[in-house]
């Protein structure tokens, strides 16, 4: 395969849902030697090109040829044949595993019924060798980084013969270490004559960084080509949105309170049983985001559900206005004035089967003036007041511009951005002290990405302590006053957002502790 | 006002009488192959169901346990806790019954009815909470729990007949109530009893339940997404067990109307399978009050036309069961079909 010659080209590809376009017939030439991002929103059709393109759909008009030669594929073991391999985000890897026996899984061996494991590792390291994808073909699976696992996902592709990788959002879940190693490798790789297309829905600067050519998909059409040295990060973000996006949000000045959220030495386990956070501690005052910036799965999930009381803290104390909440149950802790938008939407932060009305009232269901005791002598409120949900109801779907036909319909079937709109509405209506925010605007559209940063900006200036995770590092140094690193369960160093940047960030989000912490004492 | 939860698309009320009809489409050809017109079966079937007063007032009286065990049912599964053990909890409250019917003999039937329907839905409700509590405290499997207590229940029912509280004239019954404690019959002559009337106001109570209390809010958000009902802030323990408390009792009160109002005294094996049948009333029903009520008088009613049907057209009556169980095993099929077909 000779570098610049067309190796995919699809041509007219329409492929429609009901009630959707998902893709209006897209034209795009992925030549060898080139890295070829595919940029899009949420929403945007994707998805559903990746799809086709894996040989998991097939369009509904459109053709794609192949070195030139038309093809029908039915399934991805079709495309696999014509050598076009796919990373997934998630990568699907056996942690039990060594790393050569999962890039075999599946694969017919040399020696059936044996496994031919020597001759699969020097090809792997062959692989390795030529293209710097450094890895251990000995090692199981589950003592690699993130950053490895993924080269063991390149290689398991390579091994099968692909000459074109597609990648759903390749750099999601590095730091920007991993990110800097990950463009070198592909770089490499297309200098070698391989064709890759990564799919990415808003890391602007590494598509910037890693990208020889960008495609700008936007609602199912492309609206734009670019070669990526002649462009820049705001006219991709505009051609994607279809409007000029503002980047960095204001941020007015806000008086600091009294600290509201105080975290004092806090120890946690995961599921599995090890422990997630150890020893965490930091404060947060009125009207100041603290964002936690880290790579997924460093303890951010656990630090917000010990702080909500949904996990166990093993030691340390939570604090909030002053009284110890520390293992309260989850009510107490809402009744002190928390508000939380759990990381998992649709399997936490809302009933999916329950109308948007009846989400609403998922807390507050039992008070004034949802609940009321009609003629019963008790203390308690026995009675849902549905005239008052509904009023209330309706006034959040205003003023959260919430998409929906109304009240009554179910939450399962809002979009993603509305969902999350939905669940904000609740909890800020609530008017809390301390807001826990975990990842509020992953997978949303640049739309609602403002919406929800605009709305907890706003909760910030009434004086509401936040608390933001998130691995959007971006999001992190934009919106908090203040930034800690979350690396295996320790806080790596603290440090104000004025005197943060993006290098040092990423050395603590490896792992590199920071000297002295620049945080004040409390 | 409208309720919470449980909205089902318009088009799939259609499905309980597809199944049914499908389901006795299927019992034709059985018929068939035993050489026996099926017409002639099923109309005889129907009129042994519903065809007189008396046909009609067995209906009820069969109707009457299906549909305290349906609700028993419905109120847990709603809150997705699988008990399965309305039959033993059933026992627990025909235990109490006989006991009190036994024992409290100088009470007038006024204050003695009241305190029987006490004592069973508690009894009934203390069974359950047993594999309730277990549940919430230690998340132990409820289904083997309600299963196992099943047995437990139905053992302990034939050794009291057989031991302590066999009749003097040594059959294994136990003795006959007192007549202060049997509930009235509502049309004389037959022997529909109180317990039909009772079981009508439990529906509407679970109806309202589920549509306008707090309560009823809970137990469908912890059914819907237990996660997000803890993350609410939710008691999902103590929820838990206070479905239990209401699924045993109202099972607890079907064993009270056999045992007061039918059998007026404890024998081993009166329960046709009350409890397990309620879980399919439950199901075909949607698990909602008033599908509930009129899936119990049609099983009810399958009941009784199926010794008519054994009588008059020589069908063996086993074959009702068959029908009952086609019936639910349809719908949980074409509610499959239909949602592939809603996802296509």
């Amino acid at each position: 395969m000779k570098p610049g010659e067309t190796v995919i080209a699809m041509r007219g590809i329409t492929k429609r849902f009901p009630g959707v376009l998902a893709n209006d017939h897209v034209d795009i030439d992925i030549k060898a030697g080139e890295i070829h991002a595919i940029l899009g929103e949420n929403g945007a059709g994707k998805t559903t090109l990746m799809n086709i393109l894996y040989g998991l759909l097939q369009p509904d008009e459109g053709e794609i040829f192949v070195y030139g030669e038309k093809v029908t594929p039915k399934s991805p073991k079709d495309m696999i044949d014509l050598g076009i391999g796919m990373v997934h985000q998630h990568f699907m890897l056996i942690p039990t595993f060594t790393v050569v026996e999962n890039i075999i899984l599946g694969l017919e061996s040399s020696k059936e019924p044996f496994l031919d494991v020597d001759l699969a590792e020097k090809k792997i390291i062959e692989l390795s060798e030529k293209y710097g994808l450094k890895v251990n073909p000995k090692a199981k699976v589950w003592q690699l980084s993130t950053g490895e696992r993924q080269r063991v996902e390149i290689i398991k592709a390579l091994y099968r013969g692909a000459q074109v990788l597609i990648m759903d959002e390749p750099t999601s879940v590095l730091t920007p270490t991993e990110v800097e190693e990950l463009s070198k490798i592909l770089k490499r790789m297309a200098k070698e004559g391989l064709a890759i297309i990564p799919f990415i829905t808003h890391k602007l600067p590494e598509v910037m960084a890693i990208s020889d050519r960008v495609t700008v998909l936007r609602k199912g059409r492309v609206v734009g080509r670019f070669e990526t040295k002649l462009t820049d990060e705001k006219s991709l973000a505009r051609e994607m949105v279809g409007r000029e996006v503002l980047f960095k949000l204001p941020k007015s000045e806000v008086k600091k309170g009294k600290v509201v959220l105080e975290v004092r030495g806090l120890w946690a386990q995961s599921d599995f049983g090890v422990s997630a956070l150890k020893g965490v501690s930091f404060s947060i005052r009125e009207g100041e985001i603290l964002g936690v910036a880290g790579v997924a799965g460093n303890g951010q999930r656990e630090l917000a559900e010990v702080i909500a009381g949904l996990r166990r803290a093993v030691a340390g104390r939570v604090l909030i206005d002053g009284r110890d909440v520390t293992n309260l149950p989850p009510r107490e802790i809402i009744k002190q004035g928390l508000g939380h938008i759990p990381e998992d939407r649709m399997g936490m932060g809302l009933i999916l089967d329950f109308s948007i009305a009846e989400n609403i009232i998922l807390e507050t269901h039992s008070d004034p003036p949802f609940a009321y005791r009609w003629i019963l002598p008790f203390k308690k409120r026995w009675f849902i007041d549905q005239d008052e949900v509904d009023k209330y109801a309706e006034k959040l779907l205003l003023e959260y511009n919430i998409v929906a036909a109304g009240k009554d319909t179910l939450a399962r079937h809002l979009s993603g951005g509305n969902l999350q709109r939905l669940i904000l509405a609740r909890e800020l209506s609530r008017e809390p002290k301390v807001l826990v925010a975990n990842q509020p605007t992953r997978g949303l559209d640049v739309g609602a990405t403002e919406f929800i940063r605009r709305k907890l900006l706003e909760q910030r200036d009434r004086g509401v302590a936040i608390l933001l995770i998130s691995e959007d590092l971006d999001e992190v140094m934009s919106m908090s006053d203040r930034i800690a690193v979350l690396y295996e369960g320790e806080i790596m160093g603290i440090l104000p957002a004025e005197k943060a940047d993006m290098k040092e960030v990423g050395m603590m989000m490896a792992g590199s502790k920071r000297a002295q912490s620049l945080e004040e004492p409390a | 006002m409208k309720g919470f939860s449980s909205k089902m698309p318009s088009r799939s009320i259609l499905l309980p009488p597809m199944a049914i009809l499908l389901a006795l489409a299927i019992g034709a050809l059985t018929i068939l192959a035993l050489g026996i017109n099926p017409i002639f079966a099923y109309a005889a079937l129907f009129q042994g169901a519903f065809g007189s007063l008396h046909s009609l007032t067995e209906t009820f009286v069969k109707a009457s346990p299906l549909l305290f065990t349906g609700l028993a049912a419905a109120v847990a599964f709603r809150c997705r806790v699988w008990n399965i053990g309305a039959e033993g909890q059933l026992y627990m409250g025909a235990v109490v019954t006989t006991w009190a019917g036994l024992t409290l003999v100088e009470v007038p039937a006024a204050l003695l009815i009241p305190l029987l329907i006490l004592l069973s839905f508690a009894a009934g409700a203390m069974w359950a909470v047993i594999a309730g509590a277990l549940k919430a405290k230690f998340k132990v499997n409820e289904i083997i729990l309600t299963l196992m207590l099943n047995f437990i229940a139905i053992y302990f029912v034939s050794y009291l007949v057989e031991g302590p509280w066999r009749d003097p004239s040594g059959i294994t019954y136990s003795p006959p109530l007192t007549t202060s404690a049997w509930l009235p019959t509502l049309v004389s002559g037959t022997r529909l009893h109180l317990g039909i009337l009772l079981a009508f106001v439990c529906a509407v109570f679970i109806s309202l339940l589920f549509r306008k209390t707090v309560l009823g809010y809970k137990i469908q958000a912890i059914g819907a997404n237990p996660e997000a009902s803890r993350y609410a802030g939710i008691e999902v323990s103590k929820t838990i067990i206070i479905v239990m408390v209401i699924s045993g009792g109202l099972a607890g009160l079907a064993g009270m109307g056999e045992i007061a109002g039918v059998q007026h005294r404890l024998m081993s094996g009166f329960s046709p399978w009350y409890g397990f049948l309620g879980i399919l009333v439950a199901m075909l029903g949607k698990l909602r009050p008033f599908g509930i009520v009129v899936a119990s008088i049609l099983f009810g009613g399958l009941l009784v036309g199926g010794d008519a049907m054994q009588r008059v057209g020589g069908v063996p009556a086993p074959l009702v069961f068959v029908l009952q169980g086609l019936i639910v095993l349809l719908l949980l099929f074409y509610e499959h079909v239909f949602a592939r077909f809603a996802r296509s």
